[in-house]
Formats: structure tokens, C-alpha cells, sequence
């Protein structure tokens, strides 16, 4: 049993580090279209770490919203619009040095305070399942969910309204 | 195995700043929505990470936050992605710095 937690501590640091890696290429690759497939696996990773902390129907979610839908939305949109390949346009502007340096004594500042406050932390994880999610839902979070849920059909009429052409 | 708070805290950390630094720098309006993706999701990292392991919180708290989280990133996604098709299909260009209509 030692050797499978510590197997799979390993991976747990390796999906991180992963992500990371994904990401940082997201941000930075010329191809647009590429940057939509690195967003894929920098998902896909997310619902990774949301198994490790035992959150499996945020994970479900996960992989189905983002993964599924939102992905597919991004293709068509650069699909629609942009002209891929065109190595002659810069993808970047010219903020960014500044956006890099601002970056880095953010992080520096945000992980000295994360590494010096000391967390009230339970020994083992607090977990949760479909059910007690439901009822969370439909119970205490009842008015923010339908709030959420008429955001949601209004913003994709919304959405059809302002997409769609004038013919 | 145990995950310690502080090391998922970092890595979100992190991962927030990658998607700020390209928010930041890209030219390109669909490349900020990607952006805008990723520094969404580490926060809904953050809001699992802190109700699982912090005392005096129950897990469904940072769960349901993380649920209505990715709903209001799929209506960003939706219309911003319908903006940026109307405005080429008006503009001809998404790269934001040649978006300036409203300035002069």
C-alpha cells in the first residue's frame, strides 16, 4: 500500500507540473488554433485535480462544460475568424515585459503569503457526492441557482441576438 | 495520500498568473477568452481545494460556487465569442489593438 500513495503522490505533482507546462504554452503559442487544443489538455488536467481532491461530479462537469461545449464554441469562433497561419502578424502586443514583470512580483508576493499564513486544515480530505450536492443546490443555494440558471438562457439569447447577421 | 493546501494554493497561483500574463499580452480577442478560461478555472480549483481541507466548511459550499463558476464561464464565453464575431464581421479584424472605433 506505501508504494501506491507514493505512486500516487508522484503523479499528482506530475498532472500539476503538467498543467503548467500546458498552460504556459497556451498563452504563448503563435497558432491560435494550437493554443485551443493546449486549452483542451490544460482542462482536462483541471478535471484530473478535481478526481485527486474527490470532487468526481465537479470533474463530470468539468469534462462535459468546459471540455465539451466551451471548447467547441473557441473552435468555431477562430475557425470564423481569424486567418491561422500568417506568420507575419505578431500575436502579442507590447506590454509584455511590463505584464511580465508585474507577473513575477505577484507571484512572489502571493506564495510568500500563502507559505507564511498557517492554514486551519482538517487531517483528511472533506468530501462530497451527487446527492448531498443536489440537495446543496436545490436546498440553501435554491435562489442563486435559478438566478444563475435565467443568466444563463438570457445571455445565450443574448448571444444568438448579437451573432447572427443583419439578413 | 494528503494533499497539502499550501502546494495546490501555489500551483493555482500560478496557474492564475499564466492566464493573466496572457490576457494581458495577446493581441488577438479570442486569445484573451482563452486566457480569461484558464484564470477561471484556477480559481475553481482554489474554491474545492479550500472547502475540502479547511476546517469549519462543509464541501458542498466550494463545489456548488465551483458549478455556478463554470456557468457564468460558459454565458463569458458565448458572448464574448458572438461580440468578437460581430465585430469581425463589421471590423474585418479581432486584434484588439486595431479595434478603436470609439477612440479618436
Amino acid at each position: 500500500m506505501e508504494i501506491f500513495n507514493s505512486l500516487a503522490t508522484v503523479s499528482f505533482y506530475g498532472v500539476l507540473v503538467g498543467i503548467l507546462a500546458v498552460a504556459i504554452l497556451t498563452v504563448t503559442t503563435r497558432n491560435l488554433f494550437h493554443a485551443a487544443i493546449f486549452l483542451a489538455f490544460t482542462l482536462l488536467g483541471v478535471a484530473v485535480v478535481y478526481f485527486f481532491l474527490q470532487a468526481e461530479f465537479l470533474a463530470g462537469v468539468q469534462i462535459l462544460i468546459y471540455v465539451g461545449a466551451i471548447m467547441t464554441l473557441v473552435i468555431f469562433a477562430i475557425m470564423l475568424t481569424s486567418k491561422i497561419g500568417d506568420p507575419n502578424v505578431p500575436q502579442s502586443n507590447r506590454q509584455r515585459y511590463p505584464a511580465l514583470i508585474l507577473i513575477l512580483a505577484f507571484a512572489v508576493f502571493l506564495i510568500s503569503t500563502i507559505l507564511k499564513t498557517s492554514w486551519n486544515t482538517t487531517e483528511t480530505l472533506q468530501t462530497t457526492d451527487a446527492i448531498r450536492l443536489g440537495k446543496a443546490l436545490m436546498g440553501e443555494f435554491v435562489f442563486p441557482f435559478e438566478v444563475v440558471s435565467l443568466v444563463l438562457l438570457i445571455a445565450l439569447i443574448g448571444a444568438i441576438v448579437v451573432a447572427r447577421s443583419d439578413q | 495520500m494528503s494533499i497539502p493546501l499550501n502546494h495546490l494554493l501555489i500551483f493555482t497561483s500560478l496557474l492564475f498568473l499564466t492566464g493573466l500574463y496572457g490576457a494581458l499580452t495577446r493581441r488577438n480577442a479570442v486569445g484573451i477568452l482563452i486566457a480569461i478560461e484558464i484564470m477561471l478555472n484556477a480559481v475553481n480549483i482554489n474554491f474545492v481545494a479550500f472547502t475540502s481541507s479547511l476546517k469549519n466548511t462543509s464541501p458542498e459550499l466550494g463545489q456548488v460556487f465551483a458549478i455556478f463558476v463554470i456557468v457564468l464561464a460558459a454565458t463569458t464565453a458565448a458572448v464574448g465569442l458572438a461580440i468578437v464575431v460581430a465585430i469581425y464581421r463589421n471590423q474585418k479584424t479581432i486584434y484588439t489593438d486595431e479595434i478603436d472605433l470609439l477612440k479618436w
